[in-house]
């Protein structure tokens, strides 16, 4: 018992310091003007060095195909979409909007880590048990995924970035995106509510 | 002048290049986060007006961005043509984001927030950012049966300005408005729907508006810059490449591109329709000097292995054409020395030399009579570079594109 509790003391110090990384008070987010403003200037930032804006949806889209086509490659071939990314010797990892994405999820990570919002959980409405919240999210997701290929761009790709450098397309979609969203919210409502 | 965006392929090489990317994705995800983006009932509130943090945070994104880019432009830093300005293909987008508003509200989530919930453990992000792939695979795998809509609609690098036919600092000072009015409404919907006491609300957001605003007047009267002023930016340098005949290239190094299988030659044949018909070079697309500036936009869409040759009968309109890609970056455009009358005089016939050619002529008219309009059906229209031995000095240099390749979410 006692070699047990000597072990097993030192462990339990390393996790308590991991836990206190992790489970420090969350701190409250900034307001929302605040983050619109810091949004701005990264996606400002964005523009005047690189040319480009910001995206998500396009990276995600990039590191599937690098799945499929060491999976498939064939079938990467003879489809004319994915060969555009990844046919024949082409690196469907070459392109800038696969290392924002990257960088997306590092940067949340590290701020979720910093203001102590960093925890298993799940997020859902009160009335929704936690298993049908996920699934939900599923189908939510490949809605997204579906339209934002469909769109050429999610809400960051096309929204955001098209809208700051006025875009006809961008601003329809922007208004088409809150448009459905409105649309069916009553009909989901015990979703969130 | 124009320095901005970084050519950074040339500055940090291909692959250390993505490391700005990297940089710039890590503060996207840094600040979602910190605005509470990784919370789904935070974002789905949004669509029951009980907490409009979407909202504001992608409106004034955009609107401070929107204020920042066309301010830089209208001074001289930012080259907004060399700016990825999503093309629109309408419908598609239309369709696409009516079917992310129903991914929206029944998953809580956009592609990007979901990551950034993902990131940072909740396990409904992660849930949906698996459902994120799966749709897109779902797309990669169905896009074949509905190509044509796909691609439909199309109307290219289409600005609000060009639509509204508006100058672009009032269609920002209009957006901002938009936006302001957006905020106002939102905030009492906030107290209705969702009980905010709009008391606690910070003062400097006023403030914020006047600055945003003030940006917005700021950009209707510097305005944005013309061809000429743009011209005007480069002439110390392209004003001596162009005295210094550096960019007028021999018909024969003309000829030569035509065959390099290397490269993509787009020929501007800038002369009257009427002397286009009686003859032309096999492939030269005849653009009037006045319909050039609408179409420059297609040209930044090409190739980093374009090459861009404009033509007049002498150089006169050509150099005028030069001047205006030029000022508008066109990269790698040249001129055809001495015109189409210089390309007759080194591949016509000797025998049509003699018969055709004008006694008298004035400038930058062509120098030959022909019978009959028949374009570019004359053998010297597309003469063989295997029956010329021609000395000439090369002068084509391809410049490395700046700005965005590919570009775009895609």
């Amino acid at each position: 018992m006692t070699t047990l509790t000597t072990t097993t003391t030192p462990k339990r110090t390393f996790k308590d310091k991991l836990l206190s990384l992790v489970q420090r008070d969350a701190k409250p987010y900034v307001h929302p003007y605040k983050a619109g403003i810091l949004l701005g200037l990264v996606l400002f930032g964005a523009f005047f060095i690189t040319g480009n804006g910001l995206g998500a949806s396009g990276g995600i889209n990039r590191i599937l195909v690098v799945i499929e086509d060491a999976i498939y490659p064939a079938h990467i071939d003879r489809t004319a979409y994915l060969a555009s990314m990844a046919g024949g010797e082409t690196n469907p990892l070459d392109s800038w909007v696969v290392f924002v994405t990257i960088g997306l999820v590092i940067g949340g990570f590290t701020s979720g880590l910093i203001n102590g919002r960093l925890n298993i959980t799940t997020n859902r409405g009160p009335n929704v048990p936690v298993k049908l919240r996920w699934v939900m999210a599923f189908i939510g997701g490949a809605f997204m995924g579906y339209g934002a290929r469909l769109a050429r761009g999610c809400t960051s790709g096309q929204a955001l970035s098209g809208g700051a450098v006025l875009s006809v397309g961008s601003w329809a979609f922007m208004f088409a995106v809150f448009g459905g969203a409105y649309a069916l919210a009553y009909f989901v409502r015990k979703l969130w509510n | 002048m124009y320095p901005f965006p970084l050519a950074l392929q040339t500055l940090l090489g291909h692959w250390p290049s993505y490391l700005v990317y990297l940089l710039v994705g890590f503060a996207f995800g840094y600040v979602l986060e910190i605005g509470g983006f990784a919370d789904s009932r935070k974002l789905a509130a949004q669509f029951y007006f009980k907490d409009l943090t979407v909202l504001k945070v992608m409106f004034g994104a955009i609107v401070t961005a929107m204020v920042l880019i066309f301010l830089t432009s209208g001074v001289g830093l930012l080259d907004y043509n060399l700016i990825y300005v999503n093309p629109t293909y309408l419908w598609p987008g239309i369709i696409g984001g009516l079917i992310m508003g129903v991914g929206f509200i029944v998953g809580g989530f956009c592609p990007g927030t979901s990551l950034v919930s993902a990131a940072v453990l909740k396990l409904d992000g992660i849930f949906f950012a698996l459902g994120v792939f799966f749709g897109i695979f779902l797309f990669g795998e169905t896009i074949g049966y509905f190509e044509e809509f796909w691609y439909s609609s199309y109307m290219g690098r289409f600005t609000l300005q060009d639509w509204l036919n508006l100058p672009t600092g009032i269609v920002v000072l209009l957006i901002i408005l938009m936006a302001l009015f957006m905020f106002w409404g939102g905030e009492l919907l906030e107290k209705k729907f969702g009980g905010a006491d709009l008391t606690k609300e910070p003062k400097w957001r006023y403030s914020a508006a006047g600055i945003l605003v003030i940006g917005a007047i700021a950009v209707v009267i510097i305005g944005q810059p013309t061809t000429a002023d743009r011209w005007a930016a480069i002439e110390a340098t392209d004003g001596t490449r162009l005295a210094n005949r550096e960019v007028q290239i021999h018909p024969g190094e003309l000829l030569e591109k035509l065959h390099d299988a290397t490269l993509q030659v787009i020929m501007l044949d800038v002369r009257s329709e009427a002397d286009y018909n009686l003859f032309h070079i096999r492939d030269a697309r005849r653009v009037p000097l006045d319909a050039l500036p609408g179409i420059i936009p297609a040209l930044h869409e090409e190739p980093a292995n374009t090459l861009f040759v404009v033509m007049s009968n002498d150089e006169t309109a050509a150099t005028e054409a030069w001047q205006i890609l030029r000022a508008e970056s066109v990269p790698s455009s040249y001129i055809l020395e001495g015109g189409i009358n210089n390309w007759l005089a080194v591949f016509a016939d000797e025998e049509f030399k003699e018969t055709a050619v004008k006694t008298t002529t004035t400038d930058d008219s062509l120098a030959y009579t022909f019978p009959s309009a028949l374009g570019a059906r004359y053998e010297w229209a597309e003469p063989d570079p295997h029956h010329y031995t021609l000395v000439y000095t090369p002068k084509v240099e391809l410049e490395l594109k700046r700005g965005p390749s590919g570009g775009g979410c895609g």
